[in-house]
């Protein structure tokens, strides 16, 4: 067993993307990833923090690290790339003395560094290990055809983030093939969504996510697993908005990575949220396994 | 000891920051000054009279010029004193440029310095003694590394004036990556048609012995006396034997290797003659793809060569050289397109270098000159030029410009029309760079008389779908997003140094910048010497540079050799290390330390001692700080003079 990670689920982990949430949570479990829960946590200030004060935003993310560190814990874990970018922000803010004293004055208790932030994604491939996750799987998803999107933030800018190739991401592609899925080579994997634009400019989101679902849809893909909350929603739950604009036809479904760990490792299907996504993926993946059943049990 | 002192104002780079006349006046209080003065420019023909009439008349028997670095006047002002009758070694300079002028503002603190900087020289001064060379013979043949089109100038050129020349040549035929190239800017015409003459000319020169598939294994020895030994590379194939006739590659069964020649978009036999215009013309086996080798039997080649050359068991062979003078000439490589993710390049048969491309236009390349691509063998009627890839870009760490991709794109667009009429080529650029001599015109006519749309910005990302590229990049004069559907992308890939120039520039004791590129002796006064007597630059592998600049360095160390050689001695820097034999314990630290081989063990009245061997002794003091008796001494630099020097700084 590892080594224990701090959990920062991220707000939207309580709303909109519960079913990740729970997906990550019961996927750690079942491979023995320790994930212990920050008391009193609270919201990372996400983009309207940033957007207005840089001192605010690196505050409201250091209160958690320095919860973390009080923890006795050195990394912790979030799903959420755009919590990500935050968190690893402060940290990254807060090396320069000048800025690391005026967080520090916003704070009930000063946050001396030391406790690195990484995704989810991050902490499977390296806390646990392509090898571990492989030898884990009960379901192997054979037969099924994902692309992998990783979204513009989870590995940009690339000094920041420091993890995986920014332009062409391998570490999600590499756990669903260990899951035994195909992962079709799908080239607009770090390409923009269109984001919050989602509700200023339905026409910015629908160009954008049509491109991606477009590409998708034509390299093949039965799916598109994604490792972050808005561009999930952007995906699924715009879909329809997405072919009214553009006079397209897409229904392919987009669960999180951890939803497909979470049915390779034979994971209750309760904790895995499924039903929560707009497009259902339960079928679509139940017929490519079915198929890949058959196809084994014919030869 | 009678000294004089001269403070050069060097207009107002030292002035500006500097009372010189205040120095001058300052130096007059130190031991042994009898004449001090200050001097508008000392290097210049007044400067150098005036410090000539001070030595004759005021009887001087040393000076001291304070000025800028040595390494910019030193050789004129010792010529200058030697020309008033003083032994040349009876000179220093305090550099108050470099050190002082250039670097700070505050005048009285500048002002300060520069006194102290004159007071050390003198105290070094007054504990120089004359020394004289000695002179040695010199072996009049010269060799070139490299047989790119830059070395085979440098050999044919040397050739020609009548020293015998060796070139060595790391792949199995010289030609360089000119020989890959299907035409050239700006006069399109075709490279083989003006390189394969001279290639000819290097085989059928009495003068030139070619050592092909040949690598530089270890240097030793100086200027006028270097032995080099070559490592002939085994070819598996006696070279006296084989006619280049090429009934092995017919019959060769392992048929699907990348070929190097062909920058691996084409397939290549194991036995194999890289191209038909080769020099030598000769074939090689790859050991790793033979069947042969790897699977221990198959020998055709073997049965079907009339000569019978092949041979299995060959190995590699040393050969020493002897020679005088060393150009180097090993060009240099493309940058690693695969390294910009967002471009694709190794993923995407369709995204290929600019010189991939010269292979696909090439009537001697894998597809006969028939532009069809990788993919699937279709003729591509949209095609995209990508600039600058791995040049000029910081994040790429290939900061600097690789010079001639502005020149070869537009020519591949000009090509690619000829090529395809129906074609459209799209140029992104960030700056269009052509300063040559008809260049500029020539990007133009590609734009203007050929129709290619150049378009400037940078390409952000490019991926494939529906059996298209994708090219997605900004138009910045236009301020727009821009999205092109192309067929074929090229990347015009930057030039970096070649694979294993700094171990060879390690070899050669010549210096190297950050990207392996050779470091000429001063960059716009000796651009073909090195800080090593005897060593030259000639091409790519000092920087990138394009055919004409690269024929023209080749010429320009052929003629740097043939000065060289003009003489029949050379004489030697006395600045060398000498032992006492006297204080010498022989324990031989001194031979271990010295990083060329200059030092000997001898017996001497049945003792151990140290020698320095006078001509291969650089002067780099290593030994004299190793030595723990203190009885090597490096002239001109002893442990007295180092310690009087800092005595005078303490002093002050």
């Amino acid at each position: 067993m590892s080594e224990a990670i701090a959990y920062y689920p991220g707000c939207s982990g309580l709303g909109t993307s519960k079913e990740y949430d729970a997906s990550t949570r019961a996927v750690c479990r079942t491979l023995g990833l320790d994930l212990v829960d920050i008391p009193d946590w609270s919201c990372c200030g996400s983009t309207p923090a940033h957007t207005k004060d840089h001192v605010l935003s690196a505050a409201l993310s250091a209160r958690n690290l320095q919860l973390v560190s009080g923890m006795g814990i050195a990394s912790a874990a979030t799903p959420c790339p755009s919590c990500l970018t935050n968190l690893r922000t402060a940290n990254h803010r807060m090396e320069a003395p000048a800025m690391a004293e005026k967080v520090n004055k916003l704070l009930d208790a000063p946050y001396a560094g030391g406790v690195e932030a990484i995704s989810v994604l991050q902490a499977l491939v390296e806390k646990v290990g392509l090898d571990e996750i492989k030898a884990a799987v009960r379901t192997p998803l054979t037969g099924l055809k994902v692309a992998c999107y990783y979204g513009c933030i989870m590995n940009r800018p690339p000094e920041l983030m420091a993890f995986d190739d920014c332009e062409n991401p391998m570490a999600m592609d590499n756990v669903l093939s260990a899951m035994g899925a195909t992962v079709v080579p799908f080239p607009l994997k770090v390409e923009c969504c269109g984001a919050s634009y989602g509700i200023p400019r339905q026409d910015i989101v629908a160009r954008l996510t049509g491109k991606l679902l477009d590409v998708a849809k034509s390299v093949g893909a039965d799916m598109v697993a994604v490792a972050c909350p808005l561009c999930q929603m952007n995906l699924d739950l715009r879909q329809g908005q997405v072919n009214r604009a553009l006079g397209t036809n897409f229904r392919i479904p987009v669960p999180y990575f951890t939803q497909l760990m979470g049915v390779a490792l034979n994971v209750a299907d309760e904790e895995l949220g499924f039903g929560q996504l707009c497009i259902d993926p339960r079928p679509v993946l139940n017929k490519a396994l079915s198929g890949a059943d058959a196809q084994a049990k014919g030869a | 000891m009678r000294i004089g002192v001269f403070i050069c104002h060097c207009g107002s780079n030292i002035e500006g920051t500097v009372d010189t006349a205040t120095v001058a006046k300052a130096s007059l209080d130190f031991p042994e000054v009898v004449y001090a003065t200050d001097t508008m420019y000392a290097c210049s023909e007044p400067g150098q009279d005036g410090i000539i009439q001070a030595i004759k008349d005021k009887n001087l028997t040393g000076v001291v010029v304070a000025s800028c670095t040595p390494r910019m006047h030193e050789p004129t002002f010792r010529r200058a004193v030697e020309r008033a009758g003083l032994n040349r070694y009876m000179f220093e300079m305090a550099n108050i440029r470099e050190h002082v002028s250039w670097i700070g503002k505050d005048r009285e603190a500048n002002t300060n310095k520069s006194v102290d900087l004159v007071r050390i020289a003198i105290e070094k001064l007054r504990r120089d003694a004359p020394l004289s060379p000695s002179k040695f013979s010199i072996n009049k043949r010269v060799m070139v590394i490299g047989g790119g089109v830059a070395g085979i100038q440098a050999a044919l050129d040397c050739a020609d004036g009548g020293l015998q020349v060796v070139l060595v040549e790391r792949e199995s035929s010289i030609g360089g990556k000119m020989a890959k190239l299907d035409k050239t800017f700006p006069t399109v015409d075709c490279s083989s048609c003006i390189l394969g003459p001279k290639m000819v000319d290097v085989a059928q020169h009495e003068n030139i012995t070619l050592h092909a598939y040949s690598e530089v294994d270890a240097i030793g020895g100086y200027v006028g006396n270097f032995q080099v030994q070559v490592k002939k590379k085994a070819t598996y194939v006696d070279w006296t034997l084989c006619t280049g006739c090429g009934a092995c590659m017919e019959k060769c069964p392992s048929k699907k290797n990348p070929d190097r020649f062909n920058e691996k978009i084409g397939p290549c036999t194991s036995i194999n003659i890289p191209f038909p215009q080769a020099i030598p013309k000769k074939a090689v086996i790859d050991p790793t793809t033979c069947r042969q080798f790897v699977k221990g039997k198959c020998g055709v080649c073997a049965k079907v060569c009339p000569t019978g050359a092949i041979k299995y068991d060959m190995a590699d062979e040393i050969v020493t050289e002897d020679v005088g003078a060393i150009v180097a000439a090993t060009g240099y490589d493309l940058f690693d397109i695969s390294k910009v993710t967002e471009y694709g390049g190794g993923r995407y048969p369709d995204v290929i270098t600019g010189l991939q491309y010269e292979r696909l236009l090439s009537a001697s390349g894998p597809t006969g000159g028939h532009i069809k691509r990788p993919s699937d063998g279709k003729e591509p009627k949209n095609v995209v030029f990508i600039q600058c890839v791995g040049s000029r870009d910081k994040s790429l760490d290939r900061p600097y410009c690789s010079g001639f991709c502005c020149m070869y794109t537009a020519k591949q667009a000009i090509l690619t029309k000829d090529h395809i009429p129906d074609s459209q080529s799209y140029v992104f650029y960030m700056d269009i760079r052509s300063p040559g001599k008809m260049y500029d015109e020539f990007t133009r006519r590609a734009m203007e008389e050929y129709g290619a749309r150049y378009i400037r910005g940078r390409v952000a990302m490019v991926y494939p779908k529906d059996g298209k590229m994708i090219v997605r990049g900004a138009d910045t004069l236009a301020g727009t997003q821009v999205e092109v559907e192309a067929d074929l992308v090229v990347l015009a890939a930057g030039a970096e140094a070649a694979v294993g120039a700094p171990k060879l520039a390690e070899k050669l004791r010549i210096s190297y910048d950050k990207y392996g590129f050779f470091m000429e002796s001063h960059p716009k006064l000796k651009p073909v010497e090195t800080n090593t007597a005897g060593v030259y630059l000639a091409g790519s592998c000092q920087g990138p540079k394009d055919i004409p600049q690269s024929v023209g360095q080749g010429s320009a160390a052929a003629a740097k050799v043939l000065a060289l050689f003009s003489k029949d001695m050379l004489e030697s820097d006395p600045q060398i290390s000498r032992v006492d034999i006297k204080r010498c314990v022989g324990c031989g630290k001194c031979i271990i330390t010295c990083p060329f081989k200059a030092i000997k063990e001898v017996e001497f009245r049945g003792q151990k001692k140290a020698e320095v061997i006078e001509t291969v002794c650089q002067g780099c003091g290593l030994c004299t700080s190793t030595c723990p008796q203190g009885a090597i001494q490096l002239s001109h630099f002893t442990d007295n003079q180092i310690l009087a020097e800092v005595n005078a700084l303490c002093q002050s």
